[in-house]
């Protein structure tokens, strides 16, 4: 049963975080889920030593604490997805059961999914819209970014080769806010996002919004959120207004032509799904 | 240093060593558990998906150093237990299984949402099997089989003696697959065997220099050979049409195409489990390379081929009556350029094979459509004499074209030949897709007019082929689409003309169709615009010019019966009726952000080579035992040729089917049944089966002294005959047994009626045609562009129906692959080299699909048979195509209409 003889690299398994960053400050890959480290090695090795964080239990609790709901970066979509949550966290676990396939959700996590930086990250857009924040930590300590500090570029972080994304952060919303989550893609399962959009939206007792935030991903290198527009939509009601002024506010945007649309497109459609987003806010309540 | 991890697998304590192996690695080859298939490695196909603590995972993507103590479970374990027995039952009753690639992948998604939910409805299992991917069956009979799991599935009773033809039997292969047992291209290497690993040219076109490839094998542990093109011993060329050969097995100074291969790296299975390509000695010069025909064709493009002047590898025409005049008596004109992308098989299998040499002889295992022609090939490649190669094909998880091609077998063939020891050599799905064949983009250019009445006057096409860097099926492609572009309809005159482009994509071969879908989707959607133009009812203009019995074709041939086109019209009619009368009161009705339409296609296609002579050999015997063994050759890459030429053999001998033992394909066990394409098993094989039945049926009569009409009864050991009320026993052992213990054998070879073509295409192409016309009921968002299918209903002129089952499987499957065609697929060489970024229909994109067998009789399939294979994928893109611009008022006409195009035509047929 075991080999003998394969040429493979280090392999690194921390039982504790301790442990965990103590290997992590001597540098190589971090494993987690998987679900993107190995579609990254079809047909070619993994050169650079492999931290396997995957036994590490204490990151993959969700809890809510005082001030925020906090997610252990080892938290699967699964988990995101069946955890009971107020319903801001809608569109968050609407996203959860979108990454991918039922087999990607069951091991892909939250953490993961950030520090992959993919500009199609299904995760990213809902984090955004609820104003998430990472918790990095080293050997020397833990800093607190917000996720669009974090994110720096394509496939890019703030992350320091020493440090492990350790925990998502998301502060209590305004109460009764709701959420959507809005993704366009080229088939039915198991597809790259053209288009996606997250809203949280909280209105009055009249329907007037208080309180909304919107971000777009596969746009733009970051998924971005929209502030000019939110700062527009306050005090508007939610049903009422013309959608063409989303069009307006789409300036973060950077959409590039791909094989899955053109950048044309990717506007038109972004326009489309944030009010529809926004109505769904609206119809759910 | 490396530590243990023990976990469970199927109950059973297992230890590996702790490390980022991907479990479907550790399970596969430490384990020899291999029901668990992988398919690209990176989480985008299911194949691979096992239960770890219940849950469904991709074993490819999860790290055996993370299950210590935990508990996974594969399909041998599910099936082992029982857990699955009705569910797989349920599969092979409804034809779930095809190929059976994806069934493991399938069945273990299936078994974690049954134990919480025994009776799941349709989107429940859509969800449940959303990460799978199937290229088949289409998933209605997966989805349905799933949904009924709970329910005693009613497999049906074996059909009577002598009624097997036209009877819903069970694929006689099917239980292998539903077990995982059955033996795929990448599951059977012999112990111990070195792994090769293929080096491809990262550029489309570039000079390269390899450099000292002695050292790099010295210096590389575990590494046991590195060769190239000076190690080729035979002819350094391959091709699947010996006139137009000209691929090399490693490209000698230049490679021509992004994917090319140069060397090989053959070592221990460890060792290259770890293999570096980027290690390799090899230095690349990149050249200026053309990828489309309008480059190659331009004055100053590069010659790909020294003697292929222009880049033109082979041009192709018919042509009738006088075309000037008919567009003269014309009162109506419709004229369209229509644009197809290239598009990439993605069967779940990637190319795979083992090979040993045994003395002077070399044995290759592989997955393939056309094991006699690869053995032609192999033995050129290696310069030996004829039959010192045996073509042993594994299991086929899909093929659709691709594997008539070589693939992995030069490499597999010439590694174990040099270096005496057995090899084995999988495809990484990026090397799958960058270097096999694709289907051929296309530019269709047609002009076609009627009178003001809607009679069909005259018809001139233009297709333009890209046929990538090497010859593969170009030549067939070229030949094959001007028989077919104009549809079966009668025109006054008609003109086709084609040309096949080198380029320096990929090669394109064949790719079920061959080239028809591309020219019906111009075809279809101009004739919807013409009828629109006469004001005829678009059912009713193609009804009054479809094809019928007795009138010729455009070029020249007559049928006197087996014409069933108009029957499948007059079939969809209601349908058509209905489907109209909703979709106006749905448009009026219903959301402004949602257009409804519906949009029909027909379709013709003849079976088998185009006028070339397409020969099966089939042979039949009883062995001494009592049982009959059929020599069935014609491979069964998952569309049912073992099960139908089994129906076959046991009416034509009648006897019940269960009396037969249905062998496989294998160079040195079963006469050469041609190549599984071109739609032509049933019908040749078929006739084949038919014919070497008959003829042992005869000699089994004569050894009884019996009538023609006399039963045949087989016992263990002894023949009974029983005539008019009297019984003759032959004692088998008596008798004496030839080489493979059969005591009465026989042989027969069919090959259809066809004569060559005229300079002007003009004569007998095909021996029989199939017809089938596809109806899409489809809704588009007309803010996003985006569509989504209804629901699709195919009649289908089968001619007789030998297995219902199989037949609607063809169906559906070739309708999910229209489906791809028309929204999403398009491969582009470099930029989706995989299956998260090259996308297929997935569970969530096939709709409902509607099946309709028309059975017009043929006068030579074996009982009236037809193929049906490609028919099925033809008219389903032009359907969907006429059903937008039905919905939406204006058509796409480059393909894949995905939403960003859809939109752009919603806004210029609105004057936006």
């Amino acid at each position: 049963m075991l080999r003998e003889g394969a040429m493979s690299v280090d392999y690194l398994a921390p039982a504790d975080m301790a442990a965990a960053l103590e290997m992590r400050g001597a540098g190589g890959t971090v494993l987690a889920g998987g679900t993107d480290l190995f579609p990254q090695h079809v047909g070619r090795p993994m050169t650079q030593p492999v931290i396997d964080i995957g036994g590490v239990q204490e990151l993959r609790d969700i809890v809510d604490t005082p001030d925020a709901y906090r997610f252990g970066a080892l938290a699967r979509w699964a988990d995101v997805a069946d955890t009971d949550l107020p319903s801001c966290f809608d569109g968050l676990r609407a996203a959860a059961r979108e990454v991918g396939s039922v087999q990607v959700q069951n091991s892909g996590t939250i953490g993961g999914n950030l520090c992959n930086a993919s500009p199609a990250a299904d995760g990213i857009p809902p984090l955004l819209s609820l104003d998430a924040s990472v918790e990095l930590t080293s050997t020397v300590g833990t800093r607190v970014l917000r996720l669009d500090e974090f994110l720096t570029g394509y496939r890019a972080t703030a992350l320091r080769p020493d440090e492990l994304l350790t925990a998502v952060l998301v502060p209590r919303g305004p109460d009764g806010a709701r959420s959507s989550f809005r993704k366009l893609g080229l088939r039915g399962y198991l597809v790259i996002s053209v288009v996606m959009v997250a809203a949280v939206v909280a209105a009055s007792s009249d329907g007037r919004i208080t309180d909304v935030r919107l971000a777009v991903g596969a746009c733009s290198p970051v998924a971005q959120r929209l502030p000019s527009l939110e700062a527009e939509l306050v005090d508007r009601r939610i049903d009422d207004f013309d959608a063409a002024v989303i069009a307006r506010h789409l300036g973060a945007l950077t959409p590039i032509d791909d094989v899955r649309a053109t950048a044309a497109y990717r506007f038109e459609a972004a326009s489309v799904l944030v009010h529809r987003a926004l109505q769904a806010c609206g119809s759910e309540r | 240093m490396t530590s243990a991890v023990a976990f469970q697998v199927n109950g059973a304590q297992v230890r590996a060593d702790r490390s980022a192996r991907r479990l479907s690695d550790v399970l596969r080859e430490d384990l020899g558990l291999t029901a668990t298939k992988v398919g690209c490695d990176a989480g985008d196909c299911g194949a691979c998906t096992v239960l770890l603590e219940g849950r469904p995972v991709s074993a490819c993507m999860t790290a055996v150093g993370q299950l210590a103590g935990r508990k996974v479970e594969t399909l041998e374990g599910l099936h082992a237990s029982g857990e699955l027995g009705s569910l797989q039952r349920a599969f092979l009753a409804r034809g779930a299984a095809q190929c059976g690639i994806c069934t493991p992948g399938m069945l273990v998604a299936a078994a974690a949402l049954l134990r919480d939910t025994a009776a799941p409805t349709e989107p429940e299992v859509k969800d449940a099997l959303g990460g799978v991917l199937c290229r088949c069956t289409g998933y209605r009979t997966i989805i349905s089989a799933v949904m009924d799991a709970h329910t005693a599935e009613v497999i049906e009773p074996p059909p009577p003696v002598g009624k097997a033809v036209g009877r819903r039997v069970p694929r006689v292969d099917g239980e292998r697959k539903l077990s995982g047992t059955e033996i795929f291209g990448a599951d059977g290497p012999p112990d111990g065997a070195l792994v090769i690993r293929v080096v491809r040219s990262p550029h489309h076109r570039a000079r390269f220099e390899l450099g000292d490839l002695a050292a790099y094998v010295a210096g590389s542990p575990g590494v046991v050979a590195a060769l190239s093109a000076t190690d080729v011993p035979g002819v350094n060329r391959f091709g699947v049409i010996p006139a137009t050969a000209d691929q090399p097995v490693f490209a000698e100074h230049e490679v021509r195409f992004r994917g090319e291969a140069v060397a090989m790296v053959v070592g221990e299975q460890p060792a290259m489990e770890a293999w570096d390509a980027s290690a390799f000695p090899v230095t690349w010069h990149e050249l200026p390379a053309v990828l489309v025909p309008d480059d190659a064709l331009a004055p100053e493009a590069p010659r790909i081929h020294d003697d292929r002047e222009g880049n033109v590898l082979v041009r192709g025409n018919v042509r009738r009556g006088d075309l000037d005049d008919a567009f003269s008596s014309a009162e109506v004109e419709v004229e369209g350029v229509f644009e197809t992308g290239s598009i990439e098989h993605a069967y779940i299998e990637p190319e795979a094979g083992w090979a040993r040499r045994l003395g002077d002889r070399i044995e290759v295992a592989v997955t393939t459509q056309s094991p006699h022609m690869d053995r032609a090939e192999v033995e050129a490649i290696l310069g030996l004499p004829e039959g010192a190669v045996r073509i042993y094909p594994t299991a086929v998880g899909g093929g659709f074209g691709s594997k008539l091609d070589l693939s992995v077998q030069p490499y597999l063939a010439l590694a174990a030949w040099k270096l005496g020891r057995p090899v084995r050599l999988t495809y990484t799905r990026p090397e799958s897709m960058m270097s096999t064949t694709k289907r051929h983009p296309s530019r269709l250019t047609l002009r076609i007019g009627a009178t003001g009445d809607g009679r069909l006057t005259a018809m001139d096409f233009e297709g333009e082929f890209n046929t990538g860097a090497y010859a593969s099926w170009g030549p067939t492609v070229a030949n094959r689409v001007p028989v077919h572009a104009g549809g079966p309809y009668v025109y006054d005159a008609y003109r086709a003309r084609t040309v096949a482009v080198h380029t320096n994509a990929p090669p394109s071969g064949a790719f079920r169709g061959f080239g028809v879908p591309q020219s019906t989707i111009a075809t279809e959607c101009m004739l919807d615009e013409l009828a629109d133009a006469v004001g005829l009812d678009r059912l009713e203009f193609r009804y009054r010019n479809a094809l019928t019995a007795g009138v010729p074709t455009v070029t020249g041939q007559v049928f006197a019966s087996g014409v069933g086109y108009r029957e499948c019209l007059e079939a969809l009619r209601p349908h058509w009726q209905r489907a109209r009368v909703e979709a106006a009161e749905a448009n009026a009705a219903g959301v402004a952000t949602i257009g409804r339409g519906v949009g029909l296609a027909g379709m013709w296609y003849g079976c088998g080579n185009t006028a070339l002579p397409n020969p099966s050999t089939i042979r039949v015997g009883l062995r001494r035992d009592g049982w009959i063994v059929l020599f069935q050759g014609a491979v069964d890459m998952g569309q049912g040729a073992n099960t139908v030429m089994t129906q076959i053999c046991a009416d034509a001998l009648g006897v019940d089917m269960a009396r037969i033992v249905t062998l496989g394909a294998d160079t040195d066990t079963t006469p050469d049944a041609g190549k599984s394409s071109a739609s032509r098993q049933t019908f040749i094989s078929g006739n084949a089966t038919f014919l070497a039945t008959t003829e042992l049926r005869t000699r089994l009569l004569e050894l009884a002294d019996a009538s023609a009409d006399a039963h045949i009864e087989l016992v263990d050991g002894r023949l009974i005959v029983h005539d008019r009320g009297l019984e003759s026993v032959v004692t088998l052992d008596e008798l004496d047994a030839d080489g493979d213990d059969l005591v009465v054998a026989a042989t027969a070879t069919y090959d259809p009626p066809t004569t060559t073509l005229s300079a002007d295409g003009q004569g007998e192409p095909y021996a029989q045609f199939g017809f089938g016309a596809h109806m899409t009921e489809l809704e588009v968002d007309l803010e996003l562009g985006t569509v989504q299918i209804r629901r699709i209903t195919a009649a289908h002129d089968v001619g007789r129906a030998v297995n219902p089952t199989l037949i609607e499987g063809q169906i559906e499957g070739g309708v999910a692959q229209g489906i791809g065609m028309a929204l999403m697929e398009e491969y582009i060489p470099g930029r989706n080299e995989n299956l998260h970024d090259y996308l297929i229909p997935t569970i969530g994109d096939v709709p409902e699909v509607v099946s309709i067998l028309v059975e017009s009789g043929d006068p030579v399939g074996p009982y009236g048979a037809k193929g049906i294979g490609e028919h099925s994928l033809i008219p389903t893109a032009p359907s969907i195509l006429n059903a937008i611009r039905d919905a939406v008022g204006a058509g796409v006409r480059r393909l894949p209409a995905t939403p960003d195009r859809v939109l752009a035509a919603i806004a210029e047929g609105s004057g936006r």
